[in-house]
């Protein structure tokens, strides 16, 4: 449904951002505006859902899991600006695209097997 | 009162400067030409005439062609007039670009709403359909009454009633002006506007929230 004109208003990712996929885990440093303080928080987990491709309103969520085996997901949009750096901990191995099934899983069932010898 | 036509492109999603996403409608806007200048004296009331969609010669009959002619116009296809309170300052053939609107701008865009053929009660006006058990067969989507009985002994006019919907002039007002480029023909609004991709729309300034000075 992209025409010229809305493709030209497509947002830039900066360029260190990497390409990440399902079953990553992810470092999200956000940065959040408190009055006139600005800090950077981070939100670790895994990398559950891609949506929306490449276009201008994609997001990701990540997974994690909070203290008490309490699961929280957050969504935050692909080109955001509030993200200040992503980084990739570790890839895995996964056969879906949408790794949902994590969310009735806890402890050991939740692990993901890692992907090695990755060609750089 | 500034207006611009266009054709509804689509919509997504952009950033603004603290980073929070804004839903908008991209418009391909104008260029719009003046094809008719109408005041107290001539018309007896004020307007702009403005015209888009440039189109091969052929599409348009010879009166077509003659008014624009007169206006050193383009061949164009829409024409559309705008009420002015005051002698409007336009001459004829003057070229009207995205660039009478700026950030921030409260505008009313109008289009054609997309065409739903006939509809029923509830979906066309909201009504609540019957109840889904206690044995109703039939009655889940009904109308129900449509008025009372013997007096006055028939149903009165303007009942809403299933019918068609949508396909008519839809008016959505007090959207912001999201983002403006006159170089691409753009204009962004916040929000959704009537109509197709490719419909034609009108954008203006807002009517309940007029620009300070106009």
């Amino acid at each position: 449904m992209t025409n010229a004109l809305m493709a030209s208003l497509q947002p830039e990712q900066s360029a260190d951002f990497p390409e990440i996929g399902p079953g990553d885990t992810v470092r999200v440093h956000q940065r959040i505006r408190e009055g006139r303080n600005e800090r950077i928080q981070i939100f670790q987990g895994v990398v559950v859902a891609l949506r929306g491709g490449k276009s201008a309103g994609a997001s990701y969520t990540v997974r994690r899991t909070a203290s008490h085996g309490v699961g929280v997901e957050r969504t935050f949009p692909l080109y955001s600006k509030s993200v200040d750096k992503l980084e990739i901990l570790r890839k895995a191995k996964v056969r879906r695209a949408q790794l949902y099934f994590l969310r009735e899983r806890s402890g050991k069932a939740a692990r993901l097997k890692e992907k090695r010898f990755l060609k750089a | 009162m500034r207006g611009i036509l266009g054709k509804k492109v689509g919509m997504m999603q952009l950033y603004d400067e603290s980073g929070a996403v804004v839903p908008v409608t991209i418009i391909d806007a104008g260029p719009c030409y003046v094809t008719q200048v109408k005041t107290l004296d001539t018309d007896g009331y004020n307007a702009v005439q403005i015209g888009y969609d440039e189109v091969p010669e052929r599409k348009l009959t010879k009166g077509e062609r003659g008014h624009l002619s007169k206006a050193t116009a383009p061949t164009l296809r829409e024409l559309r007039e705008l009420r002015y309170k005051n002698a409007p300052t336009y001459g004829l053939g003057d070229v009207i670009k995205a660039d009478i609107f700026k950030e921030g701008d409260i505008v009313d865009v109008e289009g054609t709403s997309k065409g739903r053929g006939f509809q029923g009660g509830v979906k066309r006006h909201g009504f609540a359909g019957g109840p889904k058990t206690h044995g109703q067969s039939d009655r889940h989507r009904a109308v129900g009454s449509r008025g009372a009985g013997t007096t006055p002994g028939h149903t009165w006019p303007g009942a809403r009633a299933p019918g068609h919907m949508g396909n008519e002039r839809v008016t959505v007002q007090n959207l912001k002006v999201a983002l403006v480029d006159a170089e691409r023909n753009l204009i962004a609004v916040r929000g959704a506007i009537p109509g197709s991709r490719n419909g034609l729309v009108l954008v203006r300034d807002a009517v309940k929230k007029p620009p300070k000075q106009a």
